[in-house]
């Protein structure tokens, strides 16, 4: 597999009262094209500090971060963070957000890559509205294009989120807890249709998580973090084939190695 | 029928009030306070002369032309000094104590530079209602959620469609709320500016009925006049909050 995401001796410090507080330590993997790997590791251990800096959002003090094998340090839409708040915007029915990625220069390159003529403008205009709708439709919008936020459930407006990445053609995802503040039946049910969305189209995929079973559902690969300041303290392979069942014996036992790991010896 | 029924309370104190002020004006039998009845034929009485309408005609074009100059000027001025660190730095001391000066304590020198037309009242309420909607503009586009913001950036869009898209539509709600505040100030003042400088206006109607005879009831009738225009204005702009780019902020 090809090499995708380089990331090479990341470290970040803040300043805080006590003086710099060290969040990531050293941190260095890699991220194959087309790969999905979660990323777990206990609660304010710097998780959400390593995706941003991965994403571009953060500076790192020390370290690089290689995607293709050039230094990227700026976010842009070749990959974008799905984060556990969102950031569908409320003004714009859904319609409107999945088409918001698709303006300007994005839109071109889309167009460019997939043979659509830069005719006229109003002609791009239906062709973005086209590519929305569409994506409206993969992530089971479809009859929802011309509502607002306000008037979607939680799971939907995730779905609007998912899409309006999609919309782009990223190369990579970026999910930050991205179904945590869903009920445990739609988070569950978004995880399947986030397989089912990846296995149509392929995107590198690096999910934050502090579910070791949705890890475990979704990854091939999971990189445990230390407590902070955070380094990787194992990396474990997942070798199970989809659809998986979370439930079975290997990936139950997966589960309590990874739970050991992370210092939990005993589940009751 | 429920809009009737939440209205009742409040319809009930004001009849309670009416009936007061009729009875303390039976029982003292003063000769210069007006019963209701007084100021309902005094308003008749200005109806039918025309004068009534002329007054809050020239009212209302006096808002209307401060406060449409102010929301003008505000509103880009607010956007550029919330959007610009060093635009607010440099003009937010300014503002901040220019605002509380009252637009009355400006007569004077608006008086001095815009004479006694119609020009002085326009000036007193464009100062009065052009500082709330800028404060109001600048905190809209600093309280928008970083997350917005972030995500535009992820997508790369331009400039022009960043706000458009993201940062007007954002501070709209905020714009309305500085817009209703500056209105409401902006009605305040016309009628304190008519009274001292003018010679048409709900204002000047006031203190000319009071001056040219003592007419309390049309003093009174005034002030009744200007309290319901006020609440209409309010109304109207409480209208606005049901349209498409504001009814976001308010849906939860």
């Amino acid at each position: 597999m090809r090499t995708k995401i380089e990331i090479q001796g990341l470290k970040k410090s803040f300043a805080s009262d006590k003086g710099p507080l060290t969040v990531v330590d050293d941190v260095s993997f890699t991220v194959g094209d087309g790969e999905f790997v979660a990323v777990v590791g206990p609660s304010g251990c710097g998780k959400s500090t390593l995706m941003n800096m991965m994403a571009g959002f953060i500076q790192p003090d020390s370290g690089k971060v290689l995607i293709d094998g050039v230094a990227r340090s700026k976010p842009d839409s070749r990959g974008i963070l799905i984060s556990q708040q969102g950031s569908v915007f409320p003004w714009l029915t859904v319609r409107e957000n999945l088409m918001f990625g698709l303006n300007g220069h994005v839109g071109d390159n889309r167009r460019a890559a997939e043979g659509i003529p830069r005719s006229a403008n109003g002609a791009t205009r239906d062709n973005r509205m086209a590519i929305a709708d569409h994506y409206a439709q993969i992530v089971g919008l479809k009859g929802f294009e011309e509502s607002f936020p306000h008037e979607l459930s939680g799971g939907m407006l995730k779905r609007t989120e998912l899409a309006r990445a999609l919309a782009v053609k990223p190369e990579i995802l970026y999910m930050d807890e991205p179904f945590s503040a869903l009920d445990a039946l739609m988070s569950l049910r978004m995880r399947n249709e986030l397989l089912r969305i990846l296995a149509q189209e392929r995107h590198t995929t690096l999910l934050i998580t502090h579910d070791v079973e949705e890890a475990i559902h979704l990854a091939d690969r999971i990189v445990v973090l230390s407590p902070r300041p955070t380094r990787i303290q194992a990396v474990f392979d997942v070798p199970l084939v989809h659809p998986r069942k979370v439930s079975s014996p290997a990936a139950q036992e997966l589960r309590v190695t990874i739970l050991r790991e992370l210092g939990v010896e005993r589940e009751a | 029928m429920n809009r009737i029924k939440e209205a009742l309370p409040a319809m009930a104190l004001i009849a309670v009030l009416i009936a007061a002020w009729w009875l303390t004006v039976y029982l003292t039998h003063s000769l210069i306070f007006p019963t209701p009845w007084g100021v309902v034929t005094g308003t008749w009485e200005l109806l039918r002369n025309g004068t009534l309408w002329d007054h809050i005609g020239a009212s209302l074009m006096r808002v209307g032309a401060g406060f449409g100059l102010a929301v003008c000027f505000a509103l880009p001025l607010g956007l550029w000094m919330g959007w610009v660190r060093g635009a607010y730095r440099t003009l937010n001391p300014l503002f901040q104590i220019l605002r509380p000066i009252s637009p009355i304590a400006w007569i004077p020198i608006a008086i001095l530079w815009f004479g006694v037309g119609d020009a002085s009242p326009v000036y007193l309420i464009f100062i009065s209602s052009v500082f709330p909607m800028i404060v109001q503009t600048t905190v809209g586009v600093h309280t928008i959620e970083k997350r917005y913001l972030r995500a535009a950036e992820n997508f790369g869009v331009s400039r022009r469609t960043l706000f458009k898209q993201v940062v007007i539509p954002a501070v709209l709600p905020q714009v309305l709320v500085g817009m209703r505040i500056g209105l409401g100030v902006a009605w305040l003042v016309v009628v304190a500016a008519e009274m001292i400088a003018l010679h048409s206006g709900l204002g000047y109607m006031i203190m000319d009925s009071r001056n040219a005879g003592n007419r309390y009831d049309l003093v009174i009738a005034g002030m009744i006049i200007i309290g319901l225009i006020g609440l209409s204005l309010d109304t109207i702009m409480r209208l606005l909050e049901g349209i498409r780019w504001i009814r976001w902020r308010y849906a939860h």
